[in-house]
């Protein structure tokens, strides 16, 4: 049944997130020892410890801090950062602004370029789209995105100077000046990942592409290219969506590093920030958040077997 | 087309991983100039016959520096790869043998957890408390290493399970540890291998991600990461300097990937038969 599965992936889910939040929490305020001194350092006054202990309510037991910091998140109040005095929620919303649009801009890259010129390699295996293309994938592949970055910075800002080099004015400052500062971004991290989609879609339409139903269509006398895409696509989805479920996973870190290149107001620059200003509390809440995020997406993959694979729904658990 | 007998991928990929240990190792004895000697009256020399590579903003050799930073690197991910299998392999094994549904799902799910956080969050939060370091990075990668091989265990030793010769080394009373040690792993060696040197060209990706955001090696000690993100503020003024560093990382991975996929046609027995 299908509900049933959908219930079995759910409670998953937020055992994995129940999980994963006791681990952030372990991780960051009990292992460290005193979490009130880590986050003052090494000159901090007694005084000053004493008044952020209070703050942080450190005379409690971690496991009642952790039931609080888990209920608060959950009402949508996940503390007051330390270092910019104003809540937690509120700076993760406006770089949330950043970051969203950044991601779903990189992943309509990465479909953009990689399906098409997948269905091209595929049309004809060994023609010379087909080994042009897998010979340029294998870089791809290698190419750390930082790295094409920068590269992109010193081509099309510095040397051109098509695109900002970096930073962001806000939606506010107008929406061409807003994509035009999310757009090398968004390609350097959509190359390295357009690649390993193009590969995979490649891969999963060719051994689509020699099952009967195909050689039936052929035989009815639709064209190879029609033959697989109305055929065949659906078939080679199961593949191409679990690997473009890892790729929103890596697109997460990979916005992490790319927003730090870049100067992007974004989570990720906010997180890394936040580790050089030890400011615990908007560690635990971004970290959180991401992982969060990076277990939503697989969740969400799941689901999107069973709409494309109805053989699926039939599997208990 | 005729077959060539020779394995041109794992050839040119060990070769080139070979070829980048010997230049590493030797990093420690020689390197063309001191690649942490600051000189401030040679700084951003363009490339020349005596700093080959050129010279970063403090005068340091550039071609000494990317080489003192190759065995670093190479290590991290390698201790990544290492730890991943260290904790994986075992775990996959218990998860695909285990006849209590309990363990079972108890291993898969710590498997998700683990899979939740990616190597670069997990390098955060452990920067975030134990401070930033080499070894963290290995950490964080050998953690992120660790469900991916129990994932890739697990299914293998499911595969191998049904074989009549686990079944005869189950009747002559082999317990389960001998039976995983002896005749699961030697069967599902050459498939960790192959994953191994792919996990090892990503561990490499993500070593030089960590180092670029100033969470894997700390200065003075030289990395490819961090030289790029020294070289991004000198963008304007001297571009060369973000060349090579971001090269060497391209041409690790492109032979561990290469090393990978000829190992995976050497090992894999259905490739052999030209399947």
């Amino acid at each position: 049944m299908g509900v049933r599965r959908v219930a079995v992936l759910l409670a998953s889910l937020l055992a994995t997130l129940l999980v994963s939040s006791l681990v952030i929490f372990v991780l960051l305020e009990v292992l460290p020892g005193d979490p009130a001194e880590v986050m003052l350092g090494i000159s901090a006054t007694p005084e000053t410890i004493a008044a952020l202990r209070a703050e942080l309510g450190l005379h409690q037991s971690p496991w009642q801090r952790y039931w609080q910091w888990l209920g608060g998140m959950l009402v949508g109040d996940f503390g007051i950062s330390y270092s910019y005095r104003i809540p937690v929620a509120t700076l993760i919303y406006e770089r949330m602004l950043v970051t969203i649009p950044l991601a779903v801009y990189a992943l309509l890259l990465t479909l953009v370029l990689a399906i098409p010129l997948a269905l091209m390699a595929a049309n004809r295996v060994g023609g010379v789209y087909d080994r042009m293309f897998m010979a340029v994938s294998q870089f791809g592949i290698a190419l750390p995105n930082f790295w094409f970055a920068i590269l992109l910075i010193a081509v099309f800002a510095v040397e051109r100077n098509w695109f900002p080099a970096g930073g962001f004015a806000g939606w506010e400052a107008g929406i061409t000046q807003a994509i035009l500062a999310l757009t090398l971004p968004a390609v350097s991290l959509a190359i390295p990942q357009a690649t390993i989609l193009f590969r995979i879609t490649r891969a999963s339409l060719l051994e689509v592409a020699s099952q009967d139903y195909i050689r039936l269509a052929r035989a009815k006398g639709l064209s190879k290219q029609a033959a697989l895409i109305k055929h065949g696509f659906r078939n080679a989805m199961i593949p191409i969506v679990t690997i473009m479920g890892l790729q929103c996973a890596f697109l997460v870190a990979g916005a992490i590093i790319i927003e730090n290149v870049f100067a992007l107001p974004g989570l990720g620059r906010l997180v890394v920030q936040a580790i050089g200003q030890r400011d615990l509390i908007v560690i635990e809440a971004v970290i959180l958040l991401l992982v969060g995020l990076v277990v939503s997406i697989s969740f969400i993959v799941d689901m999107l077997y069973m709409v494309i694979d109805p053989r699926q729904k039939e599997r208990g658990v | 087309m005729t077959r060539l007998n020779v394995n041109v991928p794992l050839l040119v990929g060990g070769g080139v991983l070979c070829l980048l240990l010997g230049l590493g190792l030797l990093s420690f004895v020689w390197t063309p100039a001191d690649p942490i000697a600051i000189d401030i009256s040679q700084r951003l020399l363009p490339p020349s016959t005596t700093a080959w590579l050129g010279t970063d903003h403090f005068g340091r050799d550039i071609l000494s520096a990317i080489l003192r930073a190759t065995p670093i690197s190479l290590s991290i991910a390698l201790v990544g790869v290492v730890l991943g299998l260290m904790g994986g392999v075992p775990l996959g094994l218990m998860a695909g043998m285990t006849q209590r549904p309990l363990i079972m799902h108890g291993v898969t799910r710590l498997g998700d957890v683990l899979f939740a956080f990616p190597a670069l969050i997990m390098a955060m939060l452990l920067t975030a408390s134990f401070g930033a370091g080499a070894s963290i990075a290995a950490i964080a990668i050998g953690i992120f290493n660790i469900p991916v091989f129990l994932r890739i265990t697990r299914g293998a030793t499911l595969q191998v399970l049904p074989q009549s010769y686990i079944l005869s080394a189950r009747l002559i009373g082999l317990g389960g540890v001998a039976i995983a040690c002896r005749h699961i792993l030697p069967n599902i060696a050459p498939l960790l291998v192959v994953h191994a040197s792919i996990q090892f060209a990503l561990a490499v990706l993500a070593e030089s991600a960590l180092s670029y955001l100033g969470l894997g090696t700390q200065p003075p000690t030289p990395s490819w990461g961090r030289m790029l993100a020294d070289s991004q503020s000198m963008l304007g003024i001297a571009p060369h300097l973000a060349i090579a560093p971001g090269g060497i990382i391209m041409v690790t991975v492109v032979a561990a990937n290469l090393l990978g996929e000829g190992l995976r046609q050497k090992l894999d027995p259905r490739l052999a038969l030209g399947v």
